[in-house]
């Protein structure tokens, strides 16, 4: 079941791309993974989240959506574990990448390809990377970038409870931490973590998904009905399942302006991993 | 001999009225105004536009043909006074509220380009409502921090016209001070006229940061109630008053360009002790006269002129006056001159 909605959705991502270099370049980093990736030891506590059905943000409001159990990195990847990934690997170091994988911005603070920023903290959220750095990182320490749907389903929780979304502050405890500038430059796990354990959600960045830019992926996407121009100008209030959810329209806002190979200032990334165990 | 004299009266007057009806109805030309703007060729080389800050506009487009021009804006989210030393968080076109202005002819082809400051914490973009085209190029613009995106339109309907940002949620984009004017001149231009100025309402929906002491931000419930602690002029309190003043003189006639960028409120734009000469109803091309008050749709303008012909202190409002007195949305235009007591004139009389 589990290899099926995989199946699918790789099949749904395809097929939606509307960038037809994207798969090319997809290729060409599959490639790049089996012939010359070098794995690295991560050491980050990863915690199991046993998933279960929810509500998309877009979507119909009768569509749920199931997500099975997954692991997922308590915290983001930090500037130090991204430099010993670059020094394991020359061919994602700044002068070395192949501009197809990421822009000019890659990496830009960094003085040279294996040093960090002086004023930079070792364990603060690595950014200015692209996606396909963050799917290679990734796959450097056998795991994955989370499904949007992942993400999301553990983004319902707040520090006591699964599923937050009801509550009347919830959105605007969120965009409280959203609007503070310059924050992407603290330390990770700084502040409480979430109800499973999960550290940094909102506080610190914005973070990648294996398929960031799908919201087709989400709910209903058989009618063709939702598509990312719903989200711009007044469109964006008759596809949300809570219109009333700023914060997840700030997120997704931001999701939908990406492209793959795009390093943005205040967006990193964190990895997950499939699991075969079912907790209950 | 009476009844002849009143038929070749009658008759007069009718012709005299249908003439006129006939001389006034302007509506014809119009519909294909666009049709001729799409036509015109945009000759050159593209050349970067003026844009300026409000209440400033760009120097009329004049005589000259339709070229190619380049619109630069800068999306920011900055730090600004709203009202008496009040901190609040602004989010821009070019750092001010309202945006740049930005004025083009009919004709023109405009490239605009977006760039969204490395510093933003959010993605933002531009629809105008100049452009005809899906979402006034609001998707084509997207662009996150620090990246900039592009598109290109020719400006086919003159008139004055809104734009804003339209990334979601709306409302907070625009709540937060994500709007402009954009002026699409007829060819020839405008009528000269002595000032000009801009202006543009907005509405305010604030509650205190939780990070910094003092700050204040966007307040979504108090914006969903449509229950502003501001309605403001050119996005401060006191941007008209005092130093900062509109001017003119004496016999000079003015047009403003007004603006109402929202996010919910309608505004009832109103001058108090002028009567405007000429409106340019909700920015078209429909020319009104002796207009008292005039409304403005939000996310919509007006052109307002009028000849300066007595000195004073004349209030700009918004007539929903609970607004204006206790909500910051006024403002000052001072006509300085000599005295007209032809037009007007006070005596005080003392009773015994």
């Amino acid at each position: 079941m589990k290899h099926l909605i995989i199946l699918l959705f790789s099949i749904v991502i395809v097929s939606c791309s509307k960038e037809s270099e994207k798969e090319t370049v997809y290729k060409n980093l599959e490639g790049n993974k089996t012939d010359t990736l070098q794995s690295i030891q991560s050491t980050v506590k990863m915690v199991y989240i046993p998933g279960g059905e929810y509500k998309p943000f877009f979507g119909s409001n009768t569509t749920l959506v199931s997500v099975a159990p997954f692991l997922m990195d308590e915290r983001a990847v930090t500037n130090e574990e991204f430099l010993e990934f670059v020094i394991a690997n020359p061919q994602w170091q700044k002068s070395n990448i192949k501009r197809l994988f990421a822009d000019t911005n890659y990496l830009k603070t960094w003085p040279t390809d294996i040093t960090l920023p002086e004023n930079a903290l070792k364990d603060a959220p690595v950014c200015n990377v692209s996606w396909f750095a963050a799917k290679a990182f990734a796959q450097s320490v056998d795991k994955r970038l989370p499904t949007l749907d992942e993400w999301e389903f553990v983004a319902m929780a707040d520090e006591t409870t699964a599923n937050a979304r009801k509550k009347p502050k919830y959105s605007d405890s969120i965009i409280d931490l959203y609007l503070q500038k310059n924050r992407q430059f603290k330390s990770v796990k700084q502040s409480p973590p979430n109800y499973w354990g999960i550290y940094n959600m909102f506080d610190l960045i914005w973070e990648w998904t294996d398929d960031f830019n799908a919201v087709l992926t989400t709910g209903d996407s058989r009618s063709g009905e939702y598509n990312d121009k719903n989200l711009v100008c007044a469109g964006g209030a008759t596809s949300a399942t809570d219109v009333m959810n700023y914060a997840a329209y700030m997120r997704f806002a931001l999701r939908t302006s990406i492209k793959a190979d795009y390093t943005i200032g205040n967006l990193g990334f964190r990895c997950a991993k499939d699991t075969t165990i079912i907790k209950q | 001999m009476k009844h002849k004299h009143f038929t070749i009266c009658a008759t007069t007057l009718l012709i005299t009225a249908l003439l006129s009806c006939n001389s006034t109805n302007t509506t014809k030309p119009e519909t294909s105004s666009a049709e001729a703007a799409l036509a015109m060729v945009a000759e050159g080389n593209p050349e970067v536009a003026e844009v300026t800050g409000a209440p400033k506009v760009p120097a009329p487009i004049g005589a000259r043909a339709a070229k190619k021009l380049i619109v630069n804006l800068l999306t920011t989210e900055i730090e600004g006074i709203i009202a008496d030393s009040i901190p609040y968080t602004f989010w821009t076109f070019n750092n001010t509220v309202p945006g740049s202005f930005i004025r083009v002819r009919e004709g023109d082809e405009v490239t605009l380009n977006l760039k969204n400051d490395g510093s933003s914490i959010l993605p933002h973009n531009i629809d105008l409502h100049a452009v005809t085209g899906p979402g006034g190029g609001a998707a084509a613009t997207t662009a996150p921090p620090g990246k900039e995106a592009s598109f290109t339109f020719k400006a086919i309907n003159k008139g004055l016209y809104v734009y804003h940002c339209a990334a979601p949620p709306v409302p907070m984009h625009i709540g937060n001070g994500m709007y402009g004017l954009i002026l699409v001149e007829p060819a020839g231009g405008l009528k000269p006229v002595d000032r000009e100025y801009y202006i543009m309402q907005g509405d305010f929906y604030t509650k205190a940061s939780v990070v910094k002491q003092g700050l204040m931000e966007f307040d979504n419930d108090k914006a969903v109630a449509e229950n502003p602690d501001y309605v403001l002029f050119n996005g401060k309190k006191g941007s008209l008053l005092g130093a900062n003043m509109l001017e003119a003189k004496v016999g000079e006639t003015v047009r403003l360009f007004v603006g109402n960028g929202g996010p919910n409120l309608t505004s009832s734009f109103h001058v108090i002790g002028e009567i405007f000469d000429n409106v340019y109803l909700e920015g078209g091309s429909t020319v009104s006269h002796n207009v008292q008050t005039t409304m403005i749709p939000e996310g919509g303008s007006a052109m307002v002129e009028f000849k300066c012909e007595v000195r004073g202190e004349y209030v700009l409002v918004d007539h929903s006056l609970s607004r204006a007195f206790n909500k910051g949305c006024i403002g000052k235009l001072k006509v300085t001159g000599e005295p007209n007591e032809k037009v007007f004139s006070a005596k005080t009389l003392t009773k015994e």
